[in-house]
């Protein structure tokens, strides 16, 4: 079955046409929320955060010039709206605290048996990573980013998405050996 | 880069994006050939996949927005001043949104409004022929002994808002000649230059053509 591609639709939600606005939403609301979420943490503010996202493309959508996937532009929004709504609720040091959360469960009979499973550990772990390393990690393994489409999304040059997710990936084994997992790497 | 001199080189640092099948074809084959012959680059390899995997597995786990966003979304939008008709794709896109409105699923939605369009166009294409023949303006011997002729030739199919005088006034200031049509979603075989002309020379000609705001899509035709 052929669908309309996301370039279409842009093209006609920007002549108003308000059901292709709606299709382009249902095609892309839920990985975008899931972006939002992991970066701002609060499901209520990453509702909001993708309404305000799906506005700007309603209203900017004459001007979208087909150079990156309508995919990564959505993300290139998001990204900057969520950071936006981080820095006005001032809670940039939201990364420690929720990560001081995650270990204050530390002893919890769900996480000591977490620890022995390899998969559970690692998204605990995951979920502990800095906003910067979530945001690479979940670019490029969930919403399956080229390193040129994350350099656009990021705002940072290509060689240094490498070096940052490697770093991120190096965090991530280090947390897991502070968990007892060790992966013979880095 | 540290990262890559001291950590084995600039081939593990693509290793993610090998695993997440985003890599370009040159490097999928430089990280396919290490790993050939690299067993313990191999193995971080498996490091990666498994983090792949537990990464889409977190992900999935968040679950989806309720409904209130998208009913906060379009009560925003209903808010939103009227928009005005805009002509902002590219020829790709125009080029995409011309098969896709010839899918099944499109026209079934879309074929009124298309049906209609097309009656009009052909009543404000076909006063405008009559016209041209009248006052022997630019009519050409391709547009009247045959639909096949010298020259270089494009099909446009003009917004359904453009009105006549838009039509007449887009192809005198061209200089351009109709030569067949209307045919299936409203396309017009249009004459953009009387003799055959180099590929460079008609994509400029077409990039100009499509910034006009009267054309909804246009491309070269034999």
């Amino acid at each position: 079955m052929q669908t309309t591609s996301d370039e279409v639709l842009i093209g006609r939600i920007a002549n108003g046409d308000r059901l292709a606005m709606q299709v382009l939403f249902a095609r892309h609301h839920v990985r975008v929320y899931r972006f939002v979420l992991r970066l701002t943490r609060n499901e209520a503010t990453a509702e909001d955060v993708i309404s305000d996202v799906f506005l700007d493309v309603w209203r900017q959508a004459g001007k979208f010039e087909g150079r990156s996937a309508v995919s990564t532009w959505l993300l290139s929004i998001a990204r900057f709206k969520a950071l936006s709504v981080l820095r006005r609720r001032g809670d940039e040091e939201l990364d420690d605290e929720s990560a001081e959360a995650i270990e204050d469960q530390a002893d919890d009979p769900e996480v000591a048996l977490a620890k022995k499973d390899k998969g559970a550990a690692l998204r605990q772990c995951l979920a502990k990573l800095s906003a910067e390393h979530r945001e690479i990690i979940d670019l490029v393994y969930y919403h399956e980013k080229s390193v040129e489409e994350v350099a656009g999304i990021v705002g940072i040059p290509e060689a240094t998405v490498k070096t940052r997710m490697f770093y991120a990936r190096k965090k991530l084994s280090e947390l897991l050996k502070e968990r007892g997992i060790d992966r013979g790497w880095p | 880069m540290n990262a890559a001199n001291d950590e084995g080189g600039d081939i593990e640092l693509l290793l993610p994006w090998h695993a997440a099948g985003t890599l370009g074809a040159r490097d999928r084959e430089r990280v396919e050939a290490a790993l050939a012959n690299d067993p313990e680059l191999a193995r971080r390899y498996e490091l990666v996949r498994e983090e792949l995997g537990q990464t889409i597995e977190l992900n999935e786990s968040l679950g989806a927005p309720s409904a209130r966003a998208m009913q906060a979304l379009f009560a925003k939008i209903d808010a939103e001043p009227a928009k005005p008709a805009v002509v902002s794709l590219n020829l790709g896109a125009r080029i995409r949104e011309f098969f896709a409105e010839l899918s099944p699923g499109t026209l079934a939605w879309s074929a009124s409004a298309a049906a209609i369009a097309i009656l009009l166009q052909a009543g404000v294409i076909g006063g405008i022929l009559l016209k041209e023949k009248s006052a022997g303006g630019y009519e050409t011997a391709a547009a009247t002994k045959s639909t096949v002729g010298e020259g270089a030739y494009a099909l446009i199919r003009f917004q359904p808002q453009a009105s006549a005088a838009d039509v007449t006034k887009f192809l005198e200031t061209n200089k351009l000649s109709i030569a067949d049509g209307p045919s299936a979603g409203g396309l017009y075989r249009v004459r953009i230059a009387a003799k055959a002309t180099p590929k460079a020379d008609l994509d400029r000609i077409l990039k100009a053509l499509q910034e006009d705001k009267v054309v909804g899509f246009i491309a070269v035709t034999q």
